[in-house]
């Protein structure tokens, strides 16, 4: 007896609306195992990694304020992914953002410079993302290199880089030699939504942004050739895309979308900047672009859904006395089901007795 | 002991992690393979490995412990990429996430302990031999399985039959499955040996070269590992080359840090990476002309029609 895979003649509508409901139910099976080896009551641990956080206002608008970045950064991955490019540097796009952003907010500081300074931030932090994820994707349309590489090994250099200018020239001179900015005059911050909360108007261009997205992948050509480019390279060369344009296009796109969440996150919930302001936005985006399956409604789900981990764990790591690194263990253990589940769309598993498996090849 | 010797030393400690990960990744990718989650295999084998050697004070076992973790993981990459033909590039970054925050939580436990480093090689009279001894007859066992290991892939791949029917399957699944070959099977076995290299480079991080564990401690060499690969051309000889190339690269800008001649030490830290792209970009230039040295199947996920 024997398993194979056999392609579906279809696919349905709900099978891929269900599948990552699945992965999310065998991750939340796995995690409840985890739980109790570690001696926590299972049920119990899983309340306060996913439901105490929907029960507060603090903690919901804490969701969406973590969500903002993940979903900015994975739509823009999504355009990668769906044109089967390999962008996985966004957290170094992130922080190069967040350092092309800040160099307006310090050097502007304690002068009187006026509404234009927050603008100007929001722009440079764009830009600067999209020109450091044009170097991979440069890197493999003129030389071919592999851009999963070369995009991953900027994450260090761009950390390193962080590093250095808080270390040094844009350290806080009154900052009791702290690594770190000083805080942001306030026309360099991020305007909250609500007075007196961290909901900051980011939130409301993360849902600009999927709504953008949405509209050109599902109903302009661009958004047609990325995906045929993706799907059918071969039919992409006969209609004439230019896929060589396409992926200098998605990855300059993704990294201004992850450039822009890296200034807004250290304009807007952290302030000013240092090193270690993301707990890994770039990276877990990766996971939510797949956990909502490259659609940008997906991705928006998806990204709420991962920040509440983030929330959870971070409630679970005070409540329970668990390790923070559960929530990067759940991570990638969800990955793991998504992808698994993403092929069972795909494939049927068939079982096959051996004498039917002779048949077969007969 | 000279400065050339010390340096030389610490080179050959610097460059074994990247060549005993390195070279069980080329024959992964030598079969269509590209498994990305090197660096999730290797701290997971640093996080085990480490966890065992201090529980039973053994850095034999120790190493068997880095060694399975790895292989484990590299099961579970197996499972998903080659049973159910998932997207080989997005399992390897599941992989690398999973074993970041396996290791870490494994580890939480072990960090700042203390264990007995793994013994070095001493043979009397050839070790005491001035510059050359402590070099050639001085190391501990991992250096001496890392030349054996990168050795033994080369004589497999260019001298064995089974190292032929590995390479024809990653040139082409659909040529190999048509001639019988177990296409899946081989590959499976082949992504367990690239694991169980990674969690032996893993093992030696925490066992031999710090030796301690703290989380994330591989910094990126999983990752530099998959470019060694690229830079190698997929053939052993050169690996071994990139990989002490690279040993060098990371010490001498240790040692230039460490003289003071007021450049960032920030800077000096990125160059490892920055090497790496610009090695990247310059090989894949050379080669574009050539065409691609890289296994034709690589990274192709294969269904067998029955």
């Amino acid at each position: 007896m024997r398993l194979v895979l056999e392609p579906r003649a279809e696919r349905s509508v709900a099978a891929a609306i269900a599948s990552p409901l699945i992965a999310v139910g065998l991750t939340l099976l796995v995690m409840s195992v985890l739980f109790a080896l570690l001696g926590k009551n299972p049920l119990n641990a899983l309340a306060v990694y996913f439901l105490h956080p929907l029960t507060d206002s603090y903690s919901l608008q804490e969701t969406a304020v973590k969500a903002t970045p993940l979903v900015m950064i994975a739509i823009g991955l999504s355009l990668c992914y769906l044109a089967n490019v390999w962008n996985i540097g966004a957290e170094g796009q992130f922080v190069i953002g967040a350092i092309a952003g800040s160099y307006i907010a310090v050097k502007t500081q304690g002068t009187d410079a006026g509404a234009w300074v927050l603008p100007a931030m929001l722009l440079l932090g764009a830009v600067a993302g999209a020109l450091y994820a044009l170097l991979p994707a440069i890197g493999k349309v003129r030389f071919g290199a592999s851009e999963i590489l070369t995009s991953l090994m900027l994450v260090y250099v761009a950390d390193l880089l962080l590093d250095y200018l808080v270390r040094g020239p844009w350290r806080d001179p009154h900052g009791y030699n702290f690594p770190t900015t000083a805080e942001f005059d306030p026309v360099a911050i991020v305007p909250t939504l609500i007075e007196g909360s961290r909901l900051h108007i980011g939130a409301l261009i993360a849902l600009l942004v999927v709504a953008i997205a949405w509209t050109v992948l599902g109903r302009t050509i661009k958004g047609f050739e990325i995906r045929v480019v993706g799907a059918a390279p071969k039919a992409a060369r006969f209609a004439g895309f230019n896929s060589d344009h396409l992926v200098l296009l998605t990855f300059a796109v993704s990294g201004a979308l992850a450039g822009l969440a890296g200034i807004i996150e250290v304009a807007g919930p952290v302030g000013h900047l240092q090193p270690g302001f993301s707990p890994g936005y770039g990276f877990t985006a990766i996971i939510v672009a797949f956990l909502g399956r490259l659609n940008p409604i997906g991705i928006l789900i998806a990204g709420l859904f991962l920040a509440l981990t983030f929330i959870g764990g971070e409630q679970a790591q005070i409540s329970l006395k668990v390790p923070l690194d559960l929530t990067k263990v759940f991570q990638g253990i969800l990955l793991f089901f998504v992808l698994a589940c993403d092929s069972l769309i795909l494939y049927r598993i068939r079982v096959l007795t051996s004498r039917r498996a002779t048949d077969g090849t007969a | 002991m000279g400065l050339l010797e010390a340096i030389i030393l610490s080179v050959i400690a610097a460059s074994t992690p990247l060549l005993l990960a390195a070279s069980g990744e080329l024959l992964v990718e030598r079969a269509g393979v590209l498994n990305l989650g090197v660096e999730g295999m290797m701290i997971m084998g640093a996080a085990c490995g480490f966890a065992a050697a201090y529980l039973t004070e053994s850095t034999l076992l120790g190493t068997l412990a880095g060694i399975l973790a790895g292989m484990l993981m590299a099961a579970a990459f197996a499972a998903l990429t080659l049973g159910l033909a998932v997207n080989q590039v997005a399992t390897g970054l599941a992989l690398t996430i999973f074993g970041l925050g396996l290791s870490g939580l494994i580890g939480a436990g072990f960090v700042g302990q203390k264990i007995t480093p793994a013994p070095e090689l001493f043979i009397p009279v050839l070790t005491d031999l001035p510059f050359i001894g402590r070099i050639l007859f001085g190391q501990d066992a991992f250096v001496y399985a890392s030349i054996v290991l990168v050795a033994g892939i080369w004589w497999f791949l260019y001298s064995t039959r089974p190292g032929l029917v590995l390479r024809a399957i990653g040139d082409n699944h659909g040529s190999a499955h048509a001639l019988g070959y177990p296409v899946l099977w081989l590959r499976t076995l082949a992504v367990l040996f690239g694991g169980a290299c990674a969690g032996l480079a893993g093992a030696y991080l925490s066992l031999a070269y710090t030796p301690f564990f703290i989380a994330g401690m591989t910094a990126g060499r999983g990752w530099i590992a998959l470019a060694l690969v690229v830079f190698a051309s997929w053939r052993p000889g050169r690996l071994a080359a990139g990989a002490y190339l690279f040993g060098a690269v990371t010490i001498l800008q240790l040692h230039a840090q460490g003289a003071g001649l007021g450049i960032p030490p920030q800077l000096m830290s990125s160059l490892p990476y920055l090497a790496t792209i610009i090695v990247l970009v310059i090989i894949s230039r050379v080669r574009g002309a050539a065409g691609s040295a890289a296994p034709a199947s690589l990274g192709l996920a294969f269904v067998p029609d029955r």
